[in-house]
């Protein structure tokens, strides 16, 4: 295959474009894609500070790279699951490519700031690992995000990963999830903006950037994520993709064009009914937050955790937030860190 | 060829000339969710792989979804 654009030998091939790509013009291809992600979805204005959610994985370090590459003030924040090994090497390719760069990468660690980890809480709580897991990443990424004064969040959500989600509310007709399901959520009390800015790119095309770019990411898949219902309805997609590729992108672009405004009600409703959390001021409609919620179920029979989360309660009460996470020292030369 | 395949990471032998279409297909494996890398790069699915060559075939689905 010859590339698209410069007629030289092609190494990476995009089905859903009809395309192939040499190495130059398909990274140019990802930044173009996630520039004009950006621009219709009004993500980020100039003089934004991004706080990028880093997992070690081919998506977070390919959004960080191309935010950077497009000029954005971008720092990291690595979250530390307690997942045994697998949690050691992402947190090591993670902190890697910030020490290659130069850049400034906040760390959490939920064992020793909140006394639990996400195979604690899966047993605790009698739910599914991802489930315990992406609760504790939505909410922290937005609690340090406020606390340190970012404009919005970054995720590496991308296409495949929001078209197997639009899948499954679509399947239960998960209406205020639907309203919800958007590549930006604009900044509300108590909550940061949110933008996925990989949304018009597959997992194919950010693995892709990865090995092109020469970032090293954890290859290996979430030893908790076996089963996860996501990756049923990726597959499924897949197939879908394969017979006709292109699927994938209209599903769920034409989703935001055409269908995601009639669930935007349904959403808002449920916003109306939001109060602070009294353990930690997040918004909940609940007595307290899912997070604390969590947290507290999580350490119960842990002595050391229940004080440990006592004293993260009572600064937070006298603080307003608390103040509990590492910033990774920053490498000689590198930017000053975010705060 | 060498054919190096992940999650988790084994080799299997697979004899040559072939393509990479061709390799996927026999390996049940859907282009879609794989990347396939030659030597230390990427290559497209019309491409010749050799008997001599050893292929990396690197899943690309990540479980980490939760909205």
């Amino acid at each position: 295959m010859k590339c698209r654009r410069c007629r030289a030998p092609a190494v990476v091939d995009v089905r859903r474009h009809n395309a192939a790509f040499c190495r130059e013009c398909f990274l140019r291809h990802v930044r173009e894609q996630v520039r004009r992600a950006i621009d219709d979805h009004d993500m980020l204005q100039p003089g934004d500070r991004v706080l990028v959610a880093i997992s070690g994985g081919k998506d977070s370090l390919a959004a960080w790279d191309v935010l950077r590459e497009l000029g954005y003030d971008a720092d990291g924040l690595y979250l530390g699951l307690g997942i045994g090994s697998y949690s050691d090497e992402s947190s090591r390719y993670a902190h890697e490519y910030a020490s290659r760069h130069g850049l400034t990468l906040h760390s959490v660690d939920l064992a020793r700031d909140y006394g639990y980890d996400v195979p604690g809480a899966a047993v605790a709580t009698r739910r599914a690992p991802c489930g315990a897991c992406g609760l504790s990443k939505r909410h922290l990424f937005n609690e340090v995000a406020l606390e340190r004064g970012y404009d919005a969040v970054a995720t590496g959500h991308n296409l495949d990963d929001e078209a197997a989600v639009l899948l499954g509310n679509v399947l239960r007709w998960e209406t205020a999830y639907l309203g919800r399901q958007h590549p930006v959520l604009p900044a509300a009390e108590g909550f940061v903006r949110k933008i996925k800015p990989l949304v018009r790119l597959g997992e194919r095309e950010t693995a892709a950037y990865c090995v092109l770019s020469r970032i090293d990411y954890i290859v290996e898949e979430c030893p908790m994520a076996a089963g996860n219902r996501h990756l049923g309805y990726k597959e499924l997609l897949n197939e879908l993709e394969d017979r006709s590729p292109g699927s994938k992108a209209a599903f769920l672009l034409g989703y935001f064009e055409r269908a995601h405004s009639r669930f935007a009600g349904d959403a808002a409703s449920e916003r109306a009914h939001l109060r602070p959390c009294p353990e930690c001021g997040a918004p909940t409609t609940g007595d307290i937050c899912a997070f604390c919620s969590l947290r507290a179920r999580a350490t119960v029979g842990d002595e050391a955790a229940v004080e440990l989360v006592a004293r993260r309660t009572a600064r937070g009460r006298s603080s307003g937030r608390s103040a509990r996470r590492a910033t990774a020292p920053a490498p000689p030369g590198a930017p000053t860190g975010a705060g | 060829m060498k054919v190096v395949l992940r999650n988790p990471r084994r080799e299997v032998d697979v004899s040559g000339p072939t393509t990479v279409d061709a390799l996927l297909a026999r390996l049940e494996l859907n282009p879609e969710s794989v990347l396939v890398i030659c030597g230390d790069t990427l290559v497209t699915r019309d491409a010749q792989l050799a008997d001599a060559d050893v292929v990396e075939i690197r899943p690309v689905i990540s479980g980490g979804a939760t909205p």
